[in-house]
């Protein structure tokens, strides 16, 4: 942590002028290195696709990023603020967001509770007893919300009753919520349908071109169609980046995908 | 799915609260008012009051366990605590120590130093998960038992304190048993309406996302901690009005009112009532003072050694949660979900409540 001051780079008032830096980041389980100097800098409103198989630590590295997790080593800056040791809702709060790659909802709660408290989080209030009225701005803007990712039919469903697909779909309101800077999208195509995906990659090319994003995806006509910049990473570092044309096109990275000549 | 959606929509827009209290509120409402003209004082004092009560002392276990997801067995220590405090800042017949401060300053004093335990028990409490949040709370429920049965100086050890009553005021005697019932009636309803109230603030709908998934809950950015010992504060108060109209029910309060036994029986009450919703914790109540007071009976009745009275209780609730794990309420939601099924299709009739 003590050597983040090296960063000279970029514009002076934001600090840099990059949305997400990570500087040497490792993290450690014991003996097993998920993560072995990773270094990443993406600007604001950029779209990036992480790929890789199974295993090279794509996940963890959501999870430091977001403060799930401390990394062993290196450092994080958020819009070139240091947020290494920031506890998660501490990063919420500076507009840091992400989905889940296993649904994590309130399951007892209805869809518009889900995206309530997702809008509220990140706003005042959050212990307060009294309920929100009609036309509430909150209320408002998560009904809004649920519109955005085609839920509204099901606006007052419990989420225990939802599809999966449904349940995917309700992960990208709640990290929509309370203006998002930056989202971590952690797999939001696995297990949807063809028709599914195709509303998805509307929704993730409809954003706002201030919002940017990594998206993790195995997929990778979504992956591609989603993103500017590709990082590849295998074994738990970074091996190759590029535009997705070029990664589409890089031998190395067919071998791995198609379980080639890998080093496994 | 597509039907719940629009008039589930357009009934969260009603205008008044008043349109949207079911009739069978109305009802009941009624029953409870005018149920005094009808029965005998022992069943309004020994029956419904201490339903009332009883379902006060269970509803903040509810609120807990229910939206919080934090099973408490230090609910009727707190409850005992603020029946404690009364006693030692107001009057009892232990002149040695009952302060005899006025009932004004008495009550807000007894319930603020309710809540600053609960928040502190709370606060240790937070700290672990599952059966670990019942073990300490069990823990601090049986220290608390000791602890009054053998200090003599603040809780009168063994003995405890009697002729606790309440406040003579307005010109009426509130240990009258219409007034009493009235007092607990009234109590017994503003607490269930404002834990139902509260399901639905962001405070309450917080407790129940941290219920489902505290983890979720700070990456949206809430104080998972702050929430729970906050939920942990509240349901002291709650408890502790319980425990100062307990105390005055039975106009003492000693250690066996806090016991172990008694701090299950708080626990018992609440999940046969059923946890989902704060009307559980009052019928889990009536079925359980009703029970405690005719199991004797019952036993008589049949020939048998009315000793085994425990026994029928205990009957009682293996059935009711061995046909519904989830309480009478469970039982009560199978029966209108069985009742809206279409015999032909199975299919849902689409009739839902909250």
């Amino acid at each position: 942590m003590s050597d983040v001051s090296v960063m000279t780079r970029g514009d002076p008032q934001t600090g840099s002028g990059y949305a997400l830096e990570l500087r040497d980041i490792s993290k450690k389980f014991g003996a097993l290195e998920a993560l072995a100097g990773i270094n990443m800098l993406v600007r604001p409103g950029e779209r990036r696709a992480v790929l890789g198989s199974n295993g090279a630590g794509k996940t963890t590295l959501f999870n430091c990023i977001t403060g799930d997790f401390m990394p062993t080593t290196g450092a994080i800056r958020f819009f070139g603020e240091d947020i290494t040791v920031f506890p998660a809702q501490e990063r919420i709060r500076r507009g840091l967001r992400r989905t889940y790659q296993i649904s994590l909802l309130f399951t007892g709660l209805t869809v518009l509770d889900n995206v309530y408290l997702a809008c509220r989080g990140v706003s005042r209030g959050r212990f307060s007893f009294v309920r929100p009225r009609r036309g509430d701005a909150l209320m408002q803007t998560a009904e809004e919300l649920v519109a955005t990712v085609n839920l509204s039919d099901a606006i007052n469903t419990p989420v225990s009753e939802l599809s999966y697909g449904q349940q995917r779909q309700l992960e990208i309101a709640m990290a929509l919520s309370g203006a998002p800077r930056f989202i971590l999208f952690d797999e939001p195509a696995a297990g949807l349908s063809p028709t599914e995906r195709v509303e998805l990659i509307k929704i993730l090319t409809g954003l706002p071109s201030h919002v940017g994003y990594i998206i993790i995806e195995h997929d990778m006509d979504v992956a591609l169609r989603v993103s500017e910049q590709v990082t590849m990473m295998h074994n738990g570092r970074i091996f190759k980046e590029g535009k997705p044309a070029e990664i589409e096109d890089d031998a190395e990275v067919q071998a791995l995908y198609l379980g080639g000549n890998a080093d496994e | 799915m597509a039907e719940t959606s629009s008039p589930s929509v357009l009934r969260a827009e009603t205008n008044s609260w008043f349109d949207r209290v079911p009739p069978a509120y109305w009802v009941l409402g009624v029953v409870l008012l005018v149920i005094p003209a009808f029965v005998s004082d022992f069943v309004m004092g020994e029956i419904m009051a201490r339903a009332f009560i009883m379902g006060i002392i269970a509803l903040s276990l509810m609120l807990l366990g229910g939206y919080g997801g934090m099973v408490s067995l230090a609910q009727m220590a707190f409850a005992g605590f603020a029946g404690y405090m009364i006693a030692v800042f107001g009057t009892s017949a232990i002149t040695d120590i009952s302060q005899g401060w006025p009932w004004w300053i008495v009550i807000p004093l007894a319930l603020i130093l309710t809540i600053i335990l609960s928040t502190a028990v709370g606060w240790l409490a937070v700290r672990t998960e599952g059966i670990y949040t019942i073990m300490i709370t069990l823990a601090i429920a049986a220290a608390f038992f000791y602890f009054t049965r053998q200090n003599y100086d603040i809780f009168n050890g063994f003995q405890g304190f009697n002729s606790v009553l309440p406040p003579q005021l307005f010109g009426v005697d509130w240990r009258g048993s219409y007034a009493f019932y009235y007092l607990t009636l009234f109590w017994a309803i503003l607490g269930y309406a404002v834990v139902l109230y509260i399901s639905r603030a962001p405070f309450g709908l917080a407790l129940q996302g941290v219920r489902d998934n505290p983890r979720r809950m700070s990456a949206l950015g809430y104080n998972v901690t702050a929430h729970r010992v906050a939920a942990y504060a509240f349901a002291g108060l709650i408890a502790g009005i319980g425990g100062i109209l307990l105390t005055w029910q039975l106009s003492q309060i000693s250690p066996g009112t806090v016991g172990i036994g008694a701090a299950i029986d708080v626990l018992v009450i609440a999940v046969v009532g059923g946890l989902r919703h704060p009307i559980g914790p009052f019928i889990g109540a009536f079925i359980f003072v009703v029970l405690e007071t005719f199991a004797k009976d019952f036993l008589v009745t049949l020939g048998l050694s009315g000793d085994r009275f425990q026994l029928v209780i205990g009957l009682g609730f293996l059935i009711i949660v061995f046909f519904s794990p989830d309480g009478l309420l469970g039982l009560w939601d199978k029966f209108r979900a069985a009742r809206n099924r279409d015999p032909l299709t199975g299919q849902d009739r689409g009739e839902r409540e909250l």
